[in-house]
């Protein structure tokens, strides 16, 4: 890509956000009218424990540039436990991707409580970021070769 | 015994009467809801936005509005008022007349056409005066009921008997120039009074030049102008040339803490108000500087003072403590001020527009109602309510809440309405209710099988919305998608008139799949599930995309991105929805029983409302008697005791049958859900545990006051803080025998920069215990170190009368503090000085002080943390307790069956933690006078085909909700148990799992949507 278009490039990421802490965090972000990029779009989820990292696969062959999964503060979890088993979950995941030569940087996990709207705020600006460093994700999309 | 009754009298429809009503008609009751004007909503329709969330006011209300005009248990008589009531509690006849509308309300479709018609152009109050209206017309655009009414005062016909056009018009034939006024006699147990205030009006007052100046407006005008859809489309421009303002200045106390005029208290919201205005405004004209002109800063309610501070430092609002002396004029429009700051320095400045923060009074008619009404009024004219009476007027059945007893913010308002439920309930006549037959899904359309046909809604949301992000397009769009029959724009999704129009669409395309891109879910999912629900379909073919909180609020200043990505927001939802099938909803018994946990002021008044309206509860203390706090107050302001009040509130929670008191213990564990709890509770003393099941929790464990670490606390006997001097004063033993200067030093642990939060209560105590000390000792000279006097509402005149004592206020900045020393540290005879500047004199004065008080601020208890966790209900930064809503919802968690009151929700003083304490009351007894609820719809399914008996799912379940059929070697989901969190369905091997609602199907078509091209 050349300067210019990396600079007009605007990579899409998936943020999928448990409904009790970082979905009412980044609604609390808009309240407070905090401003971030416009690069997430959101899906909303119960809890993070929802969350398959077949999601996270799909979503990164189905184009999307980078994978947000943001759920409670560890203790927080509105369902008790499921932000832990989604942390083991990823856990796993991460070696995989890395493996597999996802950079780490496209898919990033975070605990966002209802009352940080600006701590939401924060994550995904240095998402966006970091996945503006590395470029736009081809590496599993269908029906491009890259290597 | 006295007659009880199954009815209720609501007088006053604004954001109070509309929360007392609901409550009432949520336990079963029938509400007679009386509003003098053509809508419900009162004052906060005029509000654009709320401090210090800055929520849009219309956003928060609309579905309240909506709620109470659909609860089948609320009757709403609107431009009618109440003439008379006589009898008694639990047997009250009221007279209500109902003012003839000359529009027949069941006729018309509040098309508007009449309106456009209608020659005569009256002044809209509404707007303020600031356009005009006709002569027919609707109150507002989102009014409810949605209906058009005939001012008799200004029609053609009624005043001279010609015209009759909007007849002519009307397509529905809805026009009633016969109607007349009626006079209805309803029959209650009780009446709740809520009629609101009104605006202090400055014409004339001071020499402001108010209707003489063109740029000068008061702040109801202005809020106006800032709203989206006032009469300027929220486009803040000067009268005088159409040109937006650069210099934009507030002056506050207009009409309030003005003894000349009667009015020595304090309007307590204007401080807010002005501080949210100069934001708002900031937002909208980028190069503003705003300046608020000020007294005091009275910014002493929850996480206030961070919204203050934001306004200084984020939005650089600049504020002058002064005295404007006059105003002038000139021949451009621009307005000269003339003020004096606190040490009389004369200065003038000139601004472009001046905003007049006009206080609060109580409704011009309220005089005569209480006349007709028997009910007494204070000194300023509000309707009275003893101390420690919060929410009760002189005359028993009839309860008082909103600004009508007092200044009020909308939360406060809110927390009185409920409270004023709680107090009702004496003489009401509850019954549990089982579930209504129209819970059920019978008559849902059904649509298995079928195509599916989506409706999209894009919301404008005034200029929310549609100021940023190109809404026609994103609808346009949406209407090219596979499966959308139908796309529109609206201008309120979530407004009465649109909600109708979404049933309507529902019926024309036979659509079968709902999709409104509006605000969050969080708040509005209910009432658009509500809608379609009354147009036939399931509840749960619905869904939202949050193109306002997540998108156009997020991203002002790219709109073409934030477009597009509320494009793919709504193709998102578009895409889930055609994935969507329709969901049960099953029954939760609820048991009766509550739990409060914390027994002093807060937790006893809310154990003693439930108990007394029938239900058991359990009181646990950790301490060993009852009281809390309160137990270290000798002195109310009001001259009532305390002590008084204590021992015989604890008396009559001793003696009540229905309440179980568990002193010395403590809160374990706590399980289960709404209606369902089981919580263990440990006796240290014993060691033994007791196992108590219920329905609600409230929370009410108080709150500590602050240990000093500063000005030398802990050197000297002769240095103490506020409570402990209040009990040498009861004690009359002081460490030092004469006590000729007492220096007071406010704000000791608050709004500090790690803890900037105002303990609201410390200044009023500083009057208390200065006025107490002042009455055994008339010599004492007190100074007091400030930074803002806080004595809000009808505190104020204790501050003029411990000024009008000879008590000195000595105002300090934060980086300026007095200074404490100690001669010799532990000697209680040691000489002891307090340094302090004063501004006015602009001279350092040193006091040689016999006694130092510290107004210590109030500190959360350490061990909120554990029962937050224990209860899954968050904290605030500050470590109280974080309710559902700053609001509309004081006292609710966002967990169903949760409570909170007193001061683990903040600093607060008696009457307003009664208050409270009677709210939550009111908001569980909503729960528990229900036989069942029903539960969420979204749970985990099992398909026993796919299952291999694996018991992974079992060990994941944080509720014991699924497990192995040992016999079958299948996975069993517990559908009560299930809270539908979706944890089994991501860990199960072999995909035989499935969350309702959040299915795979539905969530994988999300992402499989958007379209994302590559390009090389």
């Amino acid at each position: 890509m050349q300067e210019k278009d990396k600079k007009d490039w605007q990579p899409k990421i998936l943020a999928i956000l448990c409904n009790w802490c970082s979905y009412a965090g980044a609604d609390l972000a808009g309240v407070s009218r905090i401003q971030y990029p416009p690069n997430i779009r959101v899906l909303r989820v119960p809890c993070s424990g929802r969350v398959d990292p077949m999601f996270i696969m799909k979503s990164l062959q189905n184009g999307f540039d980078g994978v947000l999964v943001s759920g409670c503060h560890p203790g927080d979890c509105h369902y008790l436990s499921g932000n832990y088993n989604a942390r083991r979950k990823f856990a796993v995941l991460k070696p995989l991707l890395e493996y597999i030569g996802i950079e780490t940087e496209r898919v990033q996990f975070s605990w966002v409580s209802a009352g940080e709207g600006e701590r939401f705020a924060e994550v995904v600006t240095k998402v966006t970021n970091d996945i503006r460093k590395v470029g736009p994700a081809k590496r599993l999309v269908k029906g491009v070769v890259s290597w | 015994m006295a007659k009880k009754s199954k009815s209720v009298l609501v007088v006053g429809a604004g954001i109070a009467g509309i929360q007392a009503s609901l409550d009432l008609a949520e336990m079963g009751l029938d509400v007679h809801l009386v509003e003098e004007s053509p809508t419900i909503g009162g004052r906060m329709p005029q509000l654009d936005k709320t401090f210090p969330t800055n929520d849009c006011s219309m956003c928060i209300l609309s579905p309240k509005m909506s709620e109470c005009a659909r609860h089948p248990g609320i009757t709403l008589h609107t431009l009618s008022s109440v003439t008379s009531i006589t009898g008694d509690p639990g047997n009250l006849k009221c007279r209500v007349l109902k003012r003839a509308k000359y529009v027949d309300p069941v006729k018309c479709v509040a098309c508007g056409l009449c309106e456009e018609k209608c020659p005569v152009k009256v002044d809209d109050a509404f707007d303020m005066a600031l356009r005009k209206r006709k002569a027919i017309s609707r109150y507002f655009l989102q009014s409810i009921p949605a209906e058009y009414t005939i001012d008799k005062e200004h029609c053609l016909y009624l005043t001279k008997g010609v015209c009759k056009l909007c007849e002519k018009t009307c397509p529905a034939g809805a026009i009633k120039f016969d109607d007349k006024d009626q006079e209805v006699e309803l029959k209650v147990g009780a009446v709740i009074m809520a009629t609101g205030i009104d605006a202090f009006n400055p014409i004339g007052f001071g020499h402001f030049g108010y209707h003489l100046y063109k740029n000068v407006v008061t702040s109801l005008e202005f809020e106006r102008m800032l709203s989206a859809s006032g009469p300027f489309g929220g486009h803040v421009v000067k009268a005088s040339d159409q040109k937006e303002p650069k210099k934009l200045a507030f002056i506050q106390c207009v009409g309030s803490r003005d003894e000349s005029i009667n009015k020595n208290y304090c309007s307590s919201a204007c401080c807010m108000f002005a501080i949210k205005q100069s934001i708002i405004a900031k937002e909208h004209i980028k190069a503003l500087e705003p300046t608020v002109f000020y007294m005091d800063i009275r910014a002493f309610g929850k996480d206030f003072d961070k919204y203050y501070d934001k306004a200084q430092n984020q939005y650089g609002v600049k504020f002058i403590r002064s005295k404007i002396s006059e105003i002038r004029e000139k021949e451009d429009g621009t307005l000269k001020l003339k003020y004096s700051l606190e040490n009389g320095e004369i200065r003038y400045e000139q601004f472009d527009m001046v905003v007049l923060s006009i206080g609060l009074e109580p409704r011009k008619n309220l005089e005569a109602l209480a006349g007709q009404l028997d009910i007494n009024l204070n000194e300023f004219g509000f309707c009275r309510s003893e101390a420690f009476k919060p929410v009760q007027t002189s005359r028993p059945g009839i309860y008082v809440c909103g600004g009508m007893n007092g200044p009020k913010d909308i939360p406060e308002s809110v927390v009185a309405a409920s409270g004023a439920v709680a107090g009702t309930l004496k003489s009401l006549k509850i019954e549990r209710q089982a579930l209504a037959a129209s819970d059920g899904e019978s008559g849902e359309i059904n649509v298995i099988g079928e195509r599916p046909r989506i409706g999209t809604f894009v919301c404008h949301c005034g200029i929310n919305i549609a100021g940023v992000v190109d809404v026609k397009k994103v609808a346009a769009e949406a209407g090219e998608l596979p499966n959308v029959e139908h796309a529109e724009n609206v201008m309120y999704a979530c407004s009465s008139d649109c909600l109708e129009t979404i049933k309507q669409r529902i019926e024309e395309h036979h659509l079968n799949r709902i999709v409104v891109a509006a605000c969050t879910p969080r708040t509005h999912e209910p009432l658009f599930r509500e809608t379609i629900k009354e147009a036939g379909l399931n509840p749960y073919l619905f869904e939202m995309a949050n193109i306002r909180d997540q998108c156009s609020w997020a991203h002002m200043d790219e709109p073409e991105l934030a477009t597009s990505k509320a494009g793919d927001l709504v193709k998102m939802a578009v895409a889930k929805a055609r994935n969507l099938s329709p969901l049960e909803r099953l029954p939760i018994g609820i048991n009766p029983k509550a739990l409060v946990i914390g027994g002093g002021l807060a937790g006893m008044i809310a154990a003693l409302s439930i108990a007394e309206a029938g239900h058991e509860v359990v009181l646990v203390e950790k301490d060993k008697e009852l009281g809390g706090h309160v137990r270290k107050l000798y002195y109310h302001l009001s001259g009532k005791d305390p002590q008084a009040l204590l021992s015989e509130t604890i008396q009559k929670v001793k003696k009540h049958k229905a309440i179980e008191l568990l002193v010395n213990h403590e809160i374990q564990q706590i399980n289960g859900y709404v209606g369902n709890f089981t919580t263990t509770i440990h006796s240290p003393k014993t060691d033994k545990e007791t196992t108590v099941e219920h329905g609600a929790v409230i929370v009410a464990t108080g709150a500590k006051e602050h240990r000093p670490s500063e000005y030398g606390y802990g050197q000297s006997t002769r240095i103490v803080t506020q409570t402990e001097f209040e009990k040498m004063i009861h004690d009359q033993s002081f460490p030092k025998g004469r006590l000729r200067n007492v220096v007071m030093i406010q704000c000791v642990g608050s709004r500090e920069p790690d803890k900037m939060v105002c303990s609201r209560v410390c200044c009023s105590d500083a009057m208390k215990n200065g006025l107490e000390l002042k009455k055994v000792n008339p010599r004492a000279d007190i100074f007091v170190c400030y930074r803002d006097i806080r004595t809000y509402g009808f505190k104020e005149k204790y501050y003029t009368e411990l000024r009008d004592k000879g008590a000195m206020f000595l105002r300090f900045e934060p980086d300026g503090k007095p200074k404490v020393e100690v001669q010799t540290i532990d000697d209680p005879n040691s000489k002891l000085t307090v340094t302090a500047f004063d501004p006015i004199m602009e001279k350092e004065v040193v006091i040689a002080a016999d006694l130092v008080v510290l107004s210590a601020g109030i500190d959360a208890l350490e061990e909120n943390s554990t029962l937050a966790k224990m209860l899954k209900v968050p904290l605030n930064a500050d470590g109280m307790f974080l309710e559902a809503h700053v609001k509309l919802r004081p006292v609710d968690f966002a967990t169903d069956g949760i409570f909170v009151c007193g001061l683990a929700h903040g600093p607060k003083d008696m009457d307003e933690t009664m208050a409270q304490a009677q709210a939550a009351a009111s908001r569980a007894l909503s729960f528990l006078t229900k036989e069942s609820i029903l539960a969420e719809g979204t749970i985990a399914e099992i398909n026993a085909d796919l299952c291999s008996g694996c018991g992974y799912c079992e060990e994941v379940c944080a509720y014991t909700a699924i497990e192995v059929n040992p016999e079958t070697q299948v996975a069993e989901v517990n559908d009560a148990l299930c809270k539908g969190c979706g944890t089994c369905v991501a860990s199960c091997r072999c995909g035989a799992l499935d969350l309702r609602g959040f299915s795979n199907k539905q969530l994988f078509s999300v992402f499989n949507e958007l379209e994302l091209i590559k390009e090389d």
